[in-house]
């Protein structure tokens, strides 16, 4: 049933027996309710919560959206992850580790939520195990120096952090609430980047040139995480009008080059842009042209790691089915045994 | 969950437990409800995957109380959850609705006297 | 299903009041030289697996377990860190400088944590070993003459209690899953099997810091540990192993070919930056 039109299927119309087009017109009378009430409560800036009617398209939007961003957890895990066997204290191995797992949570919370949309976690997986599904790029490129760790931290989940605030006013309930719980604890992520850089900068001429060097090549595609310009992204619009997207991608990048200049001045570094400079007039820093085409070229599948990560993830559920079904296994025999058990002192 | 699907899901007296046809996931979903401190409810704090009921607790613990926020953990099937349906919403809520009468604050005579 | 998750309680997140091991290094403890030799052993332990189980995150069989993994492994680097920075007091040093700065040789840790993870199944092996080994440890260690010992116990005890469980649970299921995860545990127990009398070696200054009550003698906890394995082996339905200890059971890292390909990993920036700050 199309969700925009609330009108009779031309089969349903065509079909000679009264049951099916009785059938067809009450379908058509509870989407028609169901419409009304989706649109007021968009109209209303309320929530929609799981069990309420909602056309397929706002709830496809959002079952790509949220399992999207649910991969780019999942997957932002590896190039941080990359680093936990060799942070270079005690105690920076402990953020380190602490941070990957929140990010696996991360991933956990909004796949939950991508769930009560109808979609099993399972087929999510799938979808990623496939490469049928999109993350954000900014994975594919490689954490090759500890200070990436720190560029990570701060302009990375900095970028993602201004992607997810406003998400937490999202118009669908379960995505908002797991927006929350999110940005409560990584509110540590950005500040523990920020402050590996911040000691790498004030440290030897080595680690300040390593500090320098990750900020010259995760800055642009940081600034490109909030998605390509407006005039180019098609699908913001309607997004914008469910009230799921709040802001537009080139206001929220913005928003964070904004936030970002005067900490990479109180860090000591450089940001790689020579366009960059206050705008008096627009109360803004303008910033130069990202290059749009390398970023089309990731998203396509050519970024330097995209292979890598995917098979990694792979890897992981290849090596972890038997694992899986071992304990679904279990499980069965279990509820199997008490089950007979019953039926004997039945 | 409808009810319909609830009633699929009975065991047959003798026979092999199906897996669970709603959920299409190895590991069913459970609900994790955490109670922050002494004196307080379980409140929901979210899902989770597990093959058990065992490993769910623990699974719970693990994701749900990271961050020192439960003292007591439940987790409950999400497939036996009943709820109320959001279509009959009006019927279900609408009836409390205009009944001032059971707020104190419907009784305005005893204002001013002490203790009432 | 999820559509009643509220913001309030269940979210509401705390630091928690126990002890850190930043409060041990301004708390003024000082380790004498045989107690800080003690504490070495400890700590090199806990570090190395969790330098090991760091390694599964993002590789685990699924998200839940990640977490899991995650949560062990961040404790195990917490009692690693108090026992070193105890432990670098009796001599001027640092957390850091212990375990980036020492070699291969100077490492006390016991085979069994070097061991390779390999398959779920001898990670879980590994831990149900190290686990019931630890907890047996710690719960002595609780009643340590050495104060700072004695706290770090405690904390450490309540921490190791869910690792026992963690590693049981898993045994139960693996051995009682799959004829595949029956046999991987047991083979993964066999593959970890020669190097779990190492944990009960007596090192030096251990019999001695013992006797005055300050340190747990290993080699007093074989039986009641060995006792508890062996039954939950048997109640999982799996052999235990009839495998005879490995030759070189003393800690000393002389045969071990893992420990210095982990150090390797694990030092390796540290040591192209040495005296700089993180």
């Amino acid at each position: 049933m199309s969700a925009q039109s609330p009108q009779l299927h031309p089969v349903e119309a065509t079909a000679t027996t009264e049951q099916i087009s009785e059938d067809a017109r009450r379908a058509a009378e509870e989407a028609r309710v169901g419409w009304e009430r989706f649109e007021q409560l968009i109209a209303e800036d309320k929530r929609v919560e799981p069990r309420d009617w909602m056309p397929n398209n706002y709830r496809k939007t959002l079952v790509r959206q949220v399992s999207q961003h649910a991969h780019s957890e999942i997957i932002g895990m590896q190039p941080e992850g990359n680093w936990i066997t060799r942070a270079p204290s005690l105690k920076r191995k402990a953020v380190l580790m602490a941070k990957v797992q929140d990010e696996a949570g991360h991933g956990l919370y909004l796949y939950s939520a991508a769930e009560t949309l109808g979609t099993p976690r399972d087929e999510l997986y799938e979808q990623l195990y496939t490469g049928k599904a999109k993350y954000s790029s900014i994975f594919n490129y490689p954490a090759r120096t500890w200070a990436d760790i720190g560029a990570i931290g701060w302009l990375v989940d900095g970028a993602a952090i201004t992607n997810q605030v406003p998400l937490c006013r999202a118009s669908y309930g379960p995505y908002g609430r797991a927006m929350v719980r999110i940005c409560k604890e990584e509110s540590f992520h950005q500040r523990q980047g920020w402050e590996i850089l911040y000691t790498l900068s004030h440290g030897t001429q080595a680690q300040k040139q390593m500090a320098q060097d990750a900020v010259d090549r995760f800055y642009g595609p940081a600034l490109q995480m909030f998605g390509p310009p407006d005039d180019e992204s098609p699908n913001s619009k309607q997004s914008m009008a469910w009230n799921i997207k709040r802001f537009s991608n080139d206001d929220l990048r913005q928003r964070f080059v904004d936030m970002i200049v005067p900490q990479a001045e109180a860090l000591g570094l450089t940001l790689p842009d020579p366009e960059l400079k206050w705008n008096d007039e627009r109360g803004h820093y303008d910033y130069g042209d990202l290059d749009w085409d390398e970023f089309f070229s990731v998203v396509k599948g050519n970024g330097p790691l995209n292979h890598q990560r995917l098979a990694h993830y792979r890897a992981a559920r290849d090596e972890g089915a038997w694992v899986r079904e071992a304990a679904a296994a279990y499980a069965a025999k279990q509820q199997q045994a008490a089950h007979d058990a019953a039926l004997l002192t039945a | 969950m409808t009810e319909t699907a609830q009633q699929t899901e009975q065991i047959p007296a003798g026979g092999v437990i199906a897996a669970d046809p709603a959920e299409r996931s190895l590991w069913p979903l459970w609900e994790v409800f955490v109670r922050s401190s002494r004196g307080l409810s379980h409140v929901h704090a979210g899902s989770l995957h597990a093959p058990d009921a065992s490993m769910a607790l623990r699974n719970a613990r693990d994701l749900y109380t990271r961050r020192n926020e439960g003292t007591s953990i439940w987790v409950v099937p999400a497939a036996e959850i009943a709820a109320s349906d959001p279509d009959s919403k009006g019927g279900y809520f609408e009836s409390a609705q205009g009944k001032a009468y059971r707020h104190a604050t419907y009784y305005t005579q005893s204002e001013g006297v002490p203790h009432l | 299903m999820s559509s009643f998750t509220t913001q309030d309680s269940a979210t509401r997140i705390s630091v928690g009041d126990a002890i850190t091991p930043e409060d041990l290094s301004s708390s003024g403890a000082a380790a004498d030289e045989k107690t800080a030799r003690y504490a070495l052993i400890l700590g090199d332990d806990s570090l190395i697996l969790a330098q090991r189980l760091g390694h599964w995150i993002s590789r685990a069989p699924e998200l839940e377990e990640d977490i899991a993994l995650g949560n062990i492994a961040l404790d195990l680097l917490g009692h690693a860190r108090f026992f070193l920075t105890y432990a670098g007091t009796a001599w001027g040093k640092t957390e850091d400088d212990l375990a980036y700065f020492r070699d291969e040789e100077e490492f006390r840790s016991a085979r069994l944590v070097e061991q390779e993870n390999g398959d779920f199944a001898k990670t879980i092996a590994r831990q149900l070993i190290f686990s019931f080994y630890s907890h047996e440890l710690y719960s002595r260690l609780v009643d340590s003459a050495d104060e700072t010992l004695a706290a770090v116990a405690e904390k450490a005890l309540k921490e190791v209690a869910y690792h026992q469980d963690h590693a049981a649970q898993w045994l139960l299921r693996l051995a009682g899953g799959t004829e595949e995860s029956q046999r991987r545990m047991q083979a993964g127990l066999e593959s970890v099997w020669a190097y779990v009398q190492e944990l009960f070696y007596d090192a030096e200054p251990t019999a001695e810091l013992a006797e005055a009550g300050i340190a747990v003698l290993p080699s007093s906890l074989r039986e009641s540990v060995m006792e508890r394995l062996t039954g939950i082996i048997e109640q999982a339905g799996l052999r235990v192993p009839e495998i005879k200890g490995a030759f070189g059971a003393d800690r000393s890292g002389r045969f071990s070919e893992q420990r210095g390909f982990i150090l390797a990993e694990m030092q390796v920036l540290a040591r192209q930056h040495p005296g700089a700050s993180w």
